[in-house]
């Protein structure tokens, strides 16, 4: 006998089959699901399983947040290391080997006067970085964070670094943050649940208006990068009321007083830190509602600086530090987190403000190039969650951004028109599945799966037509997204 | 035949997604004020948070369980220390939504005040499930609390005579320290040894921070340990005489009764002198 005609393939159409294969094959992940994982260093000194503290990690869960404006900590007065077992090492390690497919479309390609733009398409096996996540408590309401982080080729940066004084008088409201840290966001990108090129970020977060079609600013911020300073933050005891205010390096997080930007001399505004200081607050409340779980509402802003120029030595080398001529923008916004059940969506509106000498990239000593305003956008984010249970989430998210007054309107003396007004829009759409196979207080493993696309119009000029053109990019991912 | 074997694996499809539905059939409800937990909705919370310690059958035995030090609760036994009911009767659904809340100090037990009151009530329920005394036997009626007396020295004096003459010495030492001769002896309904509470070292016991929570610990007893139940021991007065000296033991906490212990002449001399000069071990306990 034929083996394939001793089972339902010779009496059930084949696209019928691939459903019914389908099927089995969810069913197995749905209903075998036995415990749930996370931080797996905090979960093996708490012997919690990650579900505790995340919903699906490392999306974190109200306890889970908790957890972590505690300073890490129970509060069972079991917190300190004295407690701990000798052995205990507050480390664990992240990353992702994956298959990926990016494509991107209008790319120059065959630069020079033959340059033309075509569709890339790429695709193959890869790997992330490495997170070696280290965290814990130093005493009792001492806390710390100790996050080097390398690229795929292992290159390492610090990407947090801080220590906390937690319950500063017995009183939760009193909570003292220094050195490299994630800004309060209530929707965490360092906790994102896509990892995509395309999906592994929160457009809002990083966006800055071009000056022109294909001029970047140079100053570079964004409000999810971890930034240098010193934050307080309190909270209730139930951490249904939250409130923090940060004074921040205007460094984008960088050390020794430059930005990052304008690397190897001064190419504009960024590259030596100015002698100011930025300033994040945010705030939320969550409320019960019967039935459907805890709400949360609240709101951030970002007030920054940015010097247009430096001291130079006799080299004609900024210094780092000496940045001047600062000039401002801002970020403002407003979140919500909606909870039906085991339905979940975070919804924000966002704005964000440049400086005119910013946009365009002037010194501010400088006359500012004609036809030059202060560009100002709108943005908007959704993010669906379904977690089916503590093994399986499905994750949508869209994020628009429109601006509402470009940096360039055209200059009648040179002819230069004006940007198109909906240069630099983007819309951004994600989707993805997390299925965890296995929850204990260990380790976390997950099977990843996400597409991601980016639509960013009249962001490019053609070498073929010299208008404007936008870009469109995709992401296709299946990783194994494990921490231990 | 094939048709057959293909209306099989259809039917064995349709009974992998009934079994969540027959599995959850929980009845149980909770009752914390106006608000009504319900055991199905308890059940998913309950193996997202608890199973680690608490295991899968509720019986004390999760993963983690070997790894404590004070081993987590079985709820099958459904014994329960914390109760404002007497002892060896079940405890109110809000005893059990209390300890939910507030966590046990000392142990792996956080508190879980960052669930919503609704989820806390849910889990209550289907902690219920576990134990069958809880379809058999109804939760005991709560002991009556009579008003706290005015403090006074004499009532704190009252107390310490009290402490001497229950023996509450011996297992919690007399310096309340939780190292009376008795205490190494200790062990607790499983045979795991138990320490007796230590009052120097934090002013939150394990059934909560208040007078009237420590007035219940030792007129309901803590069922499942050594620690009995007075209430046919001493008269309402006497009791609330021991709390009000059991307070000048946490010498840590500013309490008012170890502000007026401290004013006289006795209390200074017996707290200052309980105190040791340590190295701070960064632990928040002081010994």
């Amino acid at each position: 006998m034929d083996a394939r005609g001793s089972g339902v393939s010779g009496v059930v159409p084949r696209p019928v089959r691939s459903l019914l294969y389908f099927v089995v094959v969810l069913g197995i992940f749905l209903f075998s699901c036995t415990e749930a994982s996370a931080f797996p260093a905090f979960a093996r000194k708490y012997g919690l399983p990650c579900s505790s503290c995340h919903e699906a990690w490392p999306k974190l869960s109200p306890f889970g947040q908790q957890f972590k404006d505690n300073g890490y900590q129970l509060g069972n007065d079991r917190d300190a290391p004295i407690f701990q077992q000798a052995a205990y090492w507050p480390v664990a390690f992240r990353t992702t080997p994956n298959w990926h497919l990016e494509t991107a479309n209008h790319v120059p390609v065959d630069g020079g006067a033959n340059g033309v733009v075509a569709d890339v398409k790429t695709s193959g096996f890869d790997y992330t970085g490495l997170d070696i996540l280290t965290g814990g408590t130093l005493a009792k309401n001492v806390s710390f964070l100790f996050v080097p982080s390398s690229d795929e080729l292992g290159a390492f940066h610090i990407e947090s670094v801080n220590v906390r004084f937690d319950n500063i008088l017995s009183s939760t409201w009193f909570n003292l943050k220094v050195g490299k840290f994630e800004l309060d966001n209530l929707l965490s990108e360092k906790r994102i649940l896509t990892l995509s090129s395309n999906g592994g970020f929160y457009q809002n977060y990083h966006f800055q208006p071009m000056y022109k079609p294909g001029t970047p600013e140079t100053y570079v911020f964004g409000i999810g990068d971890n930034q240098l300073g010193v934050e307080w933050m309190g909270h209730s005891k139930n951490d249904r009321t939250r409130l923090s205010v940060a004074m921040l390096q205007p460094s984008d997080g960088n050390p020794d007083f430059v930005t990052g930007a304008g690397a190897g001399g001064f190419t504009g505004p960024g590259s030596a830190a100015g002698r100011t200081y930025d300033v994040f607050a945010a705030g939320s409340q969550a409320f019960e509602v019967k039935g459907l779980g805890l709400q949360r509402v609240g709101a951030f802003a970002y007030f920054g600086h940015s010097p247009t120029f430096p001291r130079f030595t006799s080299g004609g080398v900024d210094v780092p530090g000496t940045g001047i001529g600062n000039e401002p923008y801002y970020r403002v916004g407003l979140i919500g987190m909606w909870y039906v059940k085991k339905f979940d969506f975070t919804t924000m509106y966002f704005y964000g403000h440049d400086n005119a000498f910013l946009a365009a990239s002037t010194p501010s000593n400088q006359t500012l190039p004609a036809g030059t305003r202060a560009p100002t956008w709108n943005g908007g984010l959704i993010e669906t969650h379904y977690t089916y249970n503590p093994q399986l989430i499905f994750v949508n998210r869209y994020e628009l951004i429109r601006m509402s007054q470009q940096a360039f309107v055209g200059d009648p003396l040179t002819g230069e028109v004006a940007n198109p007004g909906n240069a630099g829009d983007i819309d951004a759409l994600t989707f993805g599945i997390r299925y965890y196979p296995f929850i204990n207080s260990r380790a976390g493993f997950a099977f990843h799966n996400e597409y991601s696309i980016v639509w960013q119009r009249n962001s490019q000029i053609s070498p073929v037509t010299n208008g404007t053109i936008g870009l469109t990019s995709s992401s296709l991912l299946f990783g194994f997204d494990f921490a231990f | 035949m094939r048709r057959i074997q293909f209306m099989k694996i259809a039917l064995n499809l349709l009974l992998v997604a009934a079994l969540p539905m027959a599995a959850g059939a929980q009845q149980m409800e909770a009752h914390i004020g106006n608000v009504t937990g319900h055991a199905e909705a308890g059940k998913a919370l309950y193996y997202r948070y608890c199973w680690g310690c608490h295991g899968a059958r509720g019986n004390g035995d999760g993963e983690n369980a070997p790894y404590l030090n004070i081993l987590p609760r079985n709820f099958v036994a459904g014994t329960f220390k914390c109760r404002s009911t007497p002892t060896g009767t079940l405890p109110l659904d809000q005893d059990l939504y209390n300890s939910v809340e507030r966590g046990f100090n000392f142990t792996n037990m956080p508190s879980w005040n960052a669930l919503t009151v609704e989820e806390r009530a849910n889990l209550v329920a289907f902690i219920k499930t576990f134990s069958p005394r809880w379809k058999t036997e109804k939760a005991g009626d709560p002991i009556q609390i009579p008003a706290e007396p005015a403090l006074t020295v004499g009532s704190i004096q009252h107390g310490k005579e009290l402490f001497q003459k229950l023996e509450c010495w011996k297992c919690h030492g007399n310096e309340g320290r939780g190292d009376g001769p008795s205490a190494s002896t200790l062990t607790d309904n499983n045979d795991q040894p138990i320490r007796p509470y230590n009052f120097t070292s934090d002013n939150r016991s394990k059934c909560g921070t208040t007078n009237k929570d420590l007035y219940k610990i030792f007129m309901t007893g803590l069922d499942g340990t050594p620690m009995p139940s007075f209430a046919d021991v001493i008269k309402p007065e006497d009791a609330w005489d021991l709390v009000h000296y059991l307070r000048t033991l946490q010498y840590n906490d500013k309490s008012p009764e170890l502000t007026l212990w401290l004013s006289t002449k006795e209390g200074a001399a017996i707290v200052n002198a309980q105190k040791v000069a340590n190295t701070n071990t960064g632990s928040g306990v002081n010994p």
